[in-house]
């Protein structure tokens, strides 16, 4: 078995474990991190796990597959990456991150000042600490000294509105990332790890739907018996390995191409199989009682946060159009040996 | 029931893949053709699948003892893959190249495969599937033409339908009944080589809706075909149909039927598209980087000798519907009237792509029946 697929099934026991009826998020989170599991993909010397970015988004993916509490993309995939580039220590315990809106660092004798606001921050509420990308330079900076105004997506986990006004920040604190990162790469990021969490929760949609079909009786026999109900489970199957197979190509080379295609292509897919499991489940599936939403209301979710399919769509197609006919084949086909 | 989890494989990378695209591609640069919708079908060019063999792309996986070029099944798909979103005129050869050469491997006799495979390679001998029969549609187990032995040999009568490029192949890998069909239905089935030039060889045309002439009806009356003829084994035909299934319906002839179009799409909206179009362009790229890599990782898992048979027919199923659903956006980006006759412009395309857009979802196992098939790989019913 290769290392991706144990560490897979280590990560699914844990979660399946750690989120049995009663669970503390915080006691998962502590095993998550004993193992070293919150800061994958974040380098060791950085005091990250380690790993790559298949590793990160593996963690990611079947977190979500649990509906595992909590910011686990914001703390590895985003802050830990941005305080790694710029050469930060990465503290233990959850983190968030924010990048783009009003924004803005500058020089304060030998610190700096923070000041401006970013929109819907995962879980802002719920770390101590968070990395702030502004002007080609990363700061760690403690929530107690934002403005929080708390909000939550679709299915309740937090994005709450952060301002900053005049924080003050130790120079030891702060560390520049120069052109390497741009609000622009964070978004992107951003929209990976969404993307790698909706292949996660889709799976665990598809398993429940085959499930409920073997189980719910009507007219004298279990619904899956019937063609009409078969039909629907195989193109949610479709989109759930259409949804996953985009994901893999995106950790395997995350540019513009194949992330953006990977957030369109599962936001695509979280709505068709939101639809499609729901309709399978009845009204029983509706209901809060009912484990199906845990999962489609994060899929309604995650499809909007860090651009939609449709934003991204037009991004790719200005990218498509402008290597005009011939280009689209060249650039969907160029190698890695190729472009080093 | 117990629910069972499809998998999906990482291809590892192709080394000198880039090298490989390279090659194909000049080979291409020195053809003429017109690009083609649907090209593995519609494109019949016997000069060109010579040429083709002579430059060694036919036959990739065929060891070189027997004419082949013994490269990789991923070798070989990123061949065809250059080939379809060319839109060349691949479908003369193309039945031979994908279905025939892999059977005559893994059940041809000696001297089967020394005769046939290197004819093959070289883009010189054209094979015709002859299975479905006016009565035997998805329910293929039902056909009836019947091989009946006589001395050397086997009569074989029946009729065959839809069968493309019959009026040009020399040869039809035929499916008959043997012996009886026991209780799976699936017992006494064989796969006979038929000489489509030999006596009681009948091949009529069947016009599609469009009056093109690519399949056929094959009539057979007491055709004679020598054991020599017989593939594999007596009575295992089914197995052996279902052996090649995997490939025949999770490659990219499975998504890049209209690849054309979208290039053609791309080049019509010119370098800086309005932001409805940019965004149509945008998720038809992102549909089909998703089934490029669903369908590399099935090939990779037939690289390593496995039978993925339900997350084939997966690629095939959303793959089809994909080749189609570029179609329709294709069509309503620009005020375009689609007809034949506009010289390989956008109207022209997706003029081709609508009149083949039916058969997508029908040959190699229709979208239902690919649907049920996974629905039960999922441990439905
Ligand atoms: C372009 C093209 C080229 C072809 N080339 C060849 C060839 O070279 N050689 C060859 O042998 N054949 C060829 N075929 C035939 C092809 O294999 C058949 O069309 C296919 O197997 C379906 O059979 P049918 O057309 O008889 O449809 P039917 O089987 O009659 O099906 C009709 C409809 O009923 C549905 N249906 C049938 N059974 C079920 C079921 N159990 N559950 C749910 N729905 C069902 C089907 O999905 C379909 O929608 C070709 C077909 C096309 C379109």
């Amino acid at each position: 078995m290769s290392e991706l697929k144990l560490l897979e099934e280590t990560l699914a026991e844990l979660f399946a474990r750690e989120l049995k009826d009663g669970a503390d998020p915080a006691a998962m989170w502590q095993r998550l991190e004993e193992a070293g599991l919150t800061l994958a993909g974040v380098p060791e010397e950085a005091g990250g796990g380690g790993g790559g970015l298949d590793e990160a988004t593996l963690v990611v993916r079947v977190a979500a597959r649990h509906a595992a509490p909590g910011p686990i993309a914001e703390t590895g995939l985003l802050a830990g990456w941005l305080l790694a580039a710029a050469g930060l220590a990465v503290p233990e315990g959850p983190l968030t991150a924010a990048a783009g809106g009003s924004l803005a660092l500058r020089r304060d004798g030998d610190g700096w000042l923070l000041d401006g606001a970013a929109p819907r921050v995962p879980w802002a509420r719920a770390v101590e600490r968070i990395a702030v990308l502004a002007g080609g330079q990363v700061a760690l900076v403690p929530v107690q000294q934002a403005t929080l105004s708390l909000s939550a997506n679709l299915a309740g986990e937090p994005r709450d509105d952060v301002a900053f006004d005049g924080v003050r920040i130790d120079a030891a604190q702060v560390g520049a990332v120069g052109d390497r990162i741009d609000a622009e790469a964070f978004h992107r990021r951003g929209a990976l790890a969404r993307a790698a969490a909706i292949a996660g929760a889709l799976e665990r949609v598809l398993e429940l739907t085959v499930q409920y079909s073997g189980e719910r009786v009507q007219f004298g026999r279990p619904i899956g018996r019937f063609q009409a109900v078969q039909q629907e489970i195989a193109l949610l199957a479709g989109e759930v390995m259409a949804a996953r197979a985009a994901v893999d190509a995106a950790v395997e080379r995350p540019d513009l191409l194949r992330v953006a295609s990977a957030k369109i292509r599962a936001g695509e897919a979280a709505t068709r199989a939101a639809e499609i499991a729901h309709q399978v489940h009845g009204a029983l599936g509706y209901t809060e009682e009912h484990r199906l939403h845990h999962f489609t209301l994060r899929l309604w979710a995650w499809r909007d946060e860090f651009g939609s399919e449709e934003q991204w769509a037009r991004a790719l197609g200005e990218q498509v159009a402008a290597g005009g006919g011939d280009g689209l084949w060249l650039l969907l086909t160029t190698t890695e040996e190729e472009q080093e | 029931m117990t629910y069972r989890a499809l998998e999906l494989r990482q291809p590892a990378p192709l080394p000198h893949e880039a090298e490989l695209r390279a090659e194909v591609r000049a080979f291409l640069a020195t053809e003429e053709f017109v690009p083609l919708c649907d090209a593995w079908l519609a494109g019949h060019d016997p000069c060109f699948s010579r040429r083709l063999g002579v430059g060694g792309f036919i036959g990739m996986t065929i060891p070189v003892r027997y004419g082949g070029h013994g490269r990789s099944v991923l070798e070989r798909y990123v061949v065809t893959e250059e080939l379809l979103a060319a839109g060349a005129p691949v479908a003369a050869h193309w039945i031979a190249d994908r279905q025939t050469a892999p059977l005559l491997l893994h059940y041809g006799t000696e001297d089967q495969r020394e005769r046939f495979l290197p004819l093959i390679a070289r883009g010189e001998c054209f094979f015709s599937l002859g299975m479905s029969e006016p009565d035997s549609g998805s329910d293929l187990a039902s056909v009836t033409t019947a091989a009946t032995p006589v001395d050397g040999g086997f009569l074989v009568t029946g009729r065959k339908v839809w069968t493309s490029h019959a009026h040009h192949s020399h040869f039809m890998l035929t499916l008959c009944r043997t012996g009886p069909a026991g209780e799976s239905r699936h017992e006494g089935l064989s796969q006979l080589i038929v000489d489509l030039q030999a006596p009681g060889v009948d091949v009529r045309p069947i016009a599609l809706l469009s009056g093109e002439h690519h399949f056929n009806e094959v009539v057979l009356d007491d055709v004679f075909v020598p054991d020599a003829l017989v593939l594999g084994t007596l009575g295992a035909g089914w197995t052996q149909v279902m052996s090649e299934l995997a490939y025949e319906r999770s490659g990219p002839e499975r998504l890049l039927s209209t690849y054309p179009v979208l290039a053609e799409l791309v080049r019509a909206v010119g370098p800086a598209p309005d932001a409805a179009r940019a965004a149509a362009i945008g998720r038809l790229v992102a549909q089909l980087v998703a089934l490029r890599r669903l369908s590399r990782s099935v090939a990779a898992a037939l690289e390593a000798g496995e039978t993925p048979l339900v997350e084939a027919a997966l690629v095939k199923e959303v793959g089809t519907r994909y080749e189609r659903a570029v179609t329709e956006l294709a069509r309503l980006q620009l005020p375009i009237e689609p007809h034949l006759g506009a010289g390989g412009r956008l109207e022209e395309l997706v003029a081709q792509a609508i009149l083949a857009g039916p058969g997508f979802t029908l040959r190699a196992g229709t979208s239902e029946i690919m649907r049920g098939i996974v629905a039960r790989g999922l441990g439905v019913r």
